[in-house]
């Protein structure tokens, strides 16, 4: 079996390779890529599923020679989820790249994103089983730079470089913070494997260990503040590198604190209120940010980072649980924060899909040029709400199941003797009751933009609906969503295998602390309700005498346009305003003076405040200063024999 | 248990409209006029029903959905919610959250279905909607703890049903800052004054009325019906907790008098105030907020 997965490790690393000696603009490349990864899928799901079923450890061990490394397998319940996750997006995306990325209308990179794709995926799946840091890391270089190499396809354009120059940066910047994690971890354990759990680690050193891991996968999972990188690499990759990226890419630092999390021999309260706080921020602050964005791409690379805090809090308060010994709020806690990373692997992978459909047939992505997309896309329109629905965490779909866990988690800290800790109980779940609402308010603004009223520009009226190839990979992320949020029963037992392999703890089973069965019901009630009360009206609609063809309602005004429709900013200014303390929004001040006016321009912009307001102006200080550097090398040969013959002097007074 | 189960319902589907009649008789007596019928909101429902539904062209399917969700999210829910000290129909470990959920996924349908119209005063309706409940949800999750804190349970039945009078006893103190807040989330929830006028008909200055503002014949009666039940299913929650003690058989006539007394409290709250301005609104839900931020501090001291 852990054979099986080295192979599906191979297939896909290999995926891209057949390629560079095919015909540039034949499709046999992009069909073998396709095949290699479909390759991929199949053994790769057989250990994950049987992983995941069985409750077992898959491991496989076989000497290496690269020093301090070992080829160390171990798959054990946490690694099969991220494992199974992977592999369901990646191959959709590669699917979808038939019709987004052809071969034919990209002849000049078609090549090099598939190559790197597929190694983007290899490097994922090799880290998440990997039992050793050597491996991990490893895994983890392969993965960051392919997946550099796929983002900047599209090189030619400067914001794509600028993009995957912030990416590159921010990504050597969290590795060199996981050099520094699993340095200390050696220094405690003496080896190089995962095995801090039974390690004697002074209080110290694990403290270190903590902020360098929070640091390093942090930065990968785009945790606010942590996130600079993320909104533009998310918004200038081709889209179905965009859905690997925040569908997976980013969940593997959210594996490496669950791992950290795991592995800690003295969890401490505080530990897990820092990241139940860190999650409620990035929770909340990210979909704040989101609201602000025109960009339907940066948008969703902005709920990556709340999604990313919603995952964090579960963590938080499985954290908490362990630190306390709650044997209920390790289960409630990592069974959210591991199911709704996988969740979200499916929806943001569909949505993001489906914003590619959006782009690739109207050729943008500015939300103030989109509208009425449903009537030419009927089929996308209904997936992207399918996906909005999941993300905002509406029943009865997956993202529903996965808060719901948490929420269960951040109540449940009520019945804990320290009283303080109600206290985080109650701000964790008003700020997931916070982040609920405002991600309903921009999915709904989104939704709306998109694919409701009247098209605003030329391209929307002209859109069609895509190949097939694009097409399935939408519908089968849509269904697993209908599938786990009506599904949830069936997920009990593998949910608690993944809490035993977070915690070995006697935790009752998940099905005693949380009422699926009923969830699930109601869930199947309210579809088939709704079902009947929708085809009455639609019956009862064709069967009346009413006028048909009429225009809305526009208090009697004559000739409304597309124009005068609400914009997405519009939706979204009060909300805006209200975060106008973090956003710092830039706006054109306007001012329409006189009785004839002349025309107006209105801009308004919301930066990325950490990466435009806080970091770059500190790189670029930095820079001056070590300008100052640039007197003294000036490329002046005689300067430098100067040098040369003032040090000669001064070494030899010294000596003498 | 079948006879409550009888009442509930019974309670749950023909009572709504007629708390809106109360609430307009209300109004009607502050301003010195008769007033419509009691019943008036059944004959408009009636007559809807007869009606047949005008669809803009530039409306899709989504926008016959809206109506349709809004009502069986608001329909689900009150199954889960109790009325009185008696336990609701369905009832598990949780359902605080479905409830909660359902009805956001109401507000999601019934706000995609007035931006489906592409008329700018429904867009702005619906920005007002989502930014509003956005600011409610914290409040009535933190109103939610405190319950949970007292009862030990997940379920509302449990929340506001049998465990309540000896809540009171452990924190009285909290239950009552928990509810004025929901009260004011109530208001939010329901459109009502001082969040948003449902008398109003200057399109500029509505919220929920606006959105709705194409809808007609049977959709416009669904959507009537859903906003009348949202009103009595939150209703229910703060008469329960305005009234939270034991009072054995008398629990359904004590019930539906204090429902009923939520509903003229909402008619007198609308003759006596004036609608917030616009900007002034979020305070009103920042201080929900915040009271039931202080009914969660007072339990831990």
């Amino acid at each position: 079996m852990g054979e099986l997965l080295l192979v599906a490790v191979v297939a896909a690393a290999l995926s891209g390779v057949p390629g560079l000696w095919l015909r540039r603009d034949g499709c046999a490349g992009e069909k073998s890529a396709v095949a290699l990864v479909a390759l991929a899928f199949v053994c790769g799901v057989i250990p994950a599923l049987w992983v995941l079923l069985s409750g077992t450890t898959l491991t496989l061990h076989a000497p290496w020679q690269i020093p301090y490394g070992s080829l160390s397998i171990r798959l054990d319940a946490i690694s099969a989820v991220f494992v199974l996750q992977i592999l369901i997006v990646a191959l959709a995306g590669s699917i979808y790249g038939l019709g987004y990325w052809s071969q034919r209308e990209h002849p000049e990179n078609g090549t090099r994103l598939r190559l790197f794709y597929g190694m983007t995926a290899a490097g994922m799946l090799l880290l998440v089983s990997a039992h050793n840091t050597v491996l991990f890391l490893a895994g983890w270089e392969i993965m960051a730079l392919s997946a550099l190499m796929a983002l900047t396809a599209e090189d030619t354009h400067a914001e794509v470089r600028l993009a995957g120059y912030v990416y590159m940066v921010a990504t050597r910047a969290g590795t060199l913070a996981l050099f520094a994690t699993f340095a200390t971890m050696f220094l405690a354990t003496g080896n190089f494997d995962f095995s801090l759990a039974t390690a004697a680690v002074s209080p110290g050193a694990a403290t270190a260990i903590f902020v360098l891991a929070l640091l390093g996968f942090g930065l990968k999972a785009g945790l606010m503040p942590l996130h600079l990188w993320l909104p533009g690499a998310h918004a200038n990759a081709p889209t179905h590198v965009s859905a690997l990226m925040s569908g997976v890419l980013i969940k593997m630092g959210i594996y490496g604190l669950v791992r950290v999390s795991a592995m800690l021999p003295n969890p401490t309260v505080a530990q897990g209120a820092w990241l139940l706080i860190l999650g409620v921020i990035s929770g909340v602050l990210g979909v704040v940010f989101a609201i602000g964005q025109h960009d339907i791409k940066r948008l969703l690379a902005y709920h990556s980072v709340e999604n990313i805090g919603i995952i964090c809090l579960g963590l938080g308060v499985a954290h908490l649980g362990r630190a306390l010994g709650e044997p209920g709020l390790v289960a409630l806690g990592i069974a959210g924060a591991v199911l709704h990373t996988f969740n979200h692997g499916m929806f943001k992978a569909l949505l993001f899909l489906a914003a590619g459909v959006v782009a690739h047939t109207t050729h943008t992505r500015s939300l103030d040029r989109l509208g009425g997309l449903l009537k030419p896309l009927p089929l996308t329109g209904a997936l992207f709400l399918v996906g909005a629905i999941a993300i905002c965490g509406l029943p009865p779909l997956n993202g529903f199941v996965s808060e719901l866990l948490v929420y269960l988690g951040l109540f449940g800290v009520v019945d804990v003797d320290r009283k303080l800790l109600w206290l985080l109980g109650a701000f964790g779940a008003a700020g997931l009751a916070l982040i609920g609402g405002l991600a309903l308010a921009c999915f709904v603004k989104v939704f709306g933009a998109v694919f409701l009223g009247e098209p605003r520009s030329e391209g929307c009226a002209k859109a069609h609906e895509p190949s097939v190839w694009m097409r399935l990979p939408m519908v089968v992320l849509a269904a697993i969503c209908f599938g786990i949020g009506l599904g949830s029963p069936l997920l009990v037992p593998v949910l608690d295998h993944v809490v035993q392999a977070y915690a070995p703890i006697a935790a009752p089973s998940l099905v005693v602390r949380v009422p699926f069965t009923s969830f699930a019901l109601l869930g199947v009630v309210l579809l088939g309700m709704f079902a009947a009360v929708f085809a009455w009206m639609n019956r009862n609609a064709r069967s009346t005498q009413a006028p048909t063809g009429v225009g809305t309602w526009a208090c009697g005004y004559a000739r409304p346009t597309a124009r005068m429709q609400y914009s997405a900013s519009s939706f979204g200014e009060m909300l805006v305003g209200l975060g106008r303390w973090a956003l710092r929004l830039e706006e054109s001040p306007t001012v329409v003076r006189g009785t004839f006016a002349r025309p107006v321009a209105f801009h308004s912009h919301v930066p990325e405040v950490v990466l435009d307001l806080v970091v770059v102006p500190f790189a670029e200080r930095l820079v001056r200063l070590f300008r100052l550097a640039n007197r003294l090398q000036g490329g002046d040969l005689n300067a430098y024999l100067f040098y040369v013959f003032a040090t000669l002097v001064v070494v030899f007074l010294w000596v003498s | 248990m079948s006879f409550d189960l009888l009442i509930h319902l019974v309670l749950l589907l023909l009572l709504p409209p007629f708390l809106l009649g109360v609430v307009n008789k209300t109004k009607a007596l502050f301003a010195g006029r008769k007033g419509p019928p009691w019943l008036q909101v059944y004959y408009d429902l009636a007559k809807l029903v007869r009606k047949g539904s005008v669809f803009s062209r530039t409306t899709s399917w989504v926008f016959r959905a809206g109506p349709a969700v809004g009502l069986v999210t608001v329909i689900l829910a009150g199954l889960m919610i109790p009325q009185g000290g008696h336990l609701a129909p369905v009832n598990f470990e949780g359902d605080l959250i479905l409830v909660a959920y359902l009805l956001g996924l109401g507000r999601f349908f019934t706000v995609a279905a007035a931006l489906d119209t592409g008329s700018a005063f429904e867009g702005m309706g619906s920005a007002r909607e989502v930014t509003f409940s956005a600011l409610t949800e914290p409040a009535l999750f933190l109103g939610l703890f405190v319950l949970v804190r007292s009862s030990h349970s997940l379920s509302l039945s449990r929340m506001f049903g049998d465990s309540l009078p000896q809540s009171l006893g452990v924190s009285g103190a909290s239950l009552v800052l928990v509810l004025v807040s929901l009260f004011i989330v109530m208001l939010a929830e329901n459109s009502r004054i001082p969040v948003d006028d449902p008398e109003t008909h200057l399109e500029l200055t509505m919220i929920h009325e606006v959105m709705v503002l194409d809808h007609s014949g049977p959709a416009f009666g669904m959507i009537l019906y859903s906003a009348a039940v949202k009103f009595f299913v939150l209703g229910a929650l703060v008469a329960r907790l305005a009234v939270p003690f034991d009072v054995g058989l008398w629990a359904w006539p004590v019930f539906m008098l204090a429902t009923l007394g939520v509903a003229v409290l909402v008619g007198v709250v609308e003759s006596v105030m004036a609608r917030l301005r616009m900007v002034h609104v979020p305070s009103l839900l920042i201080a929900a907020c915040l009271l039931s931020a202080f009914g969660v501090v007072l339990l831990v001291r």
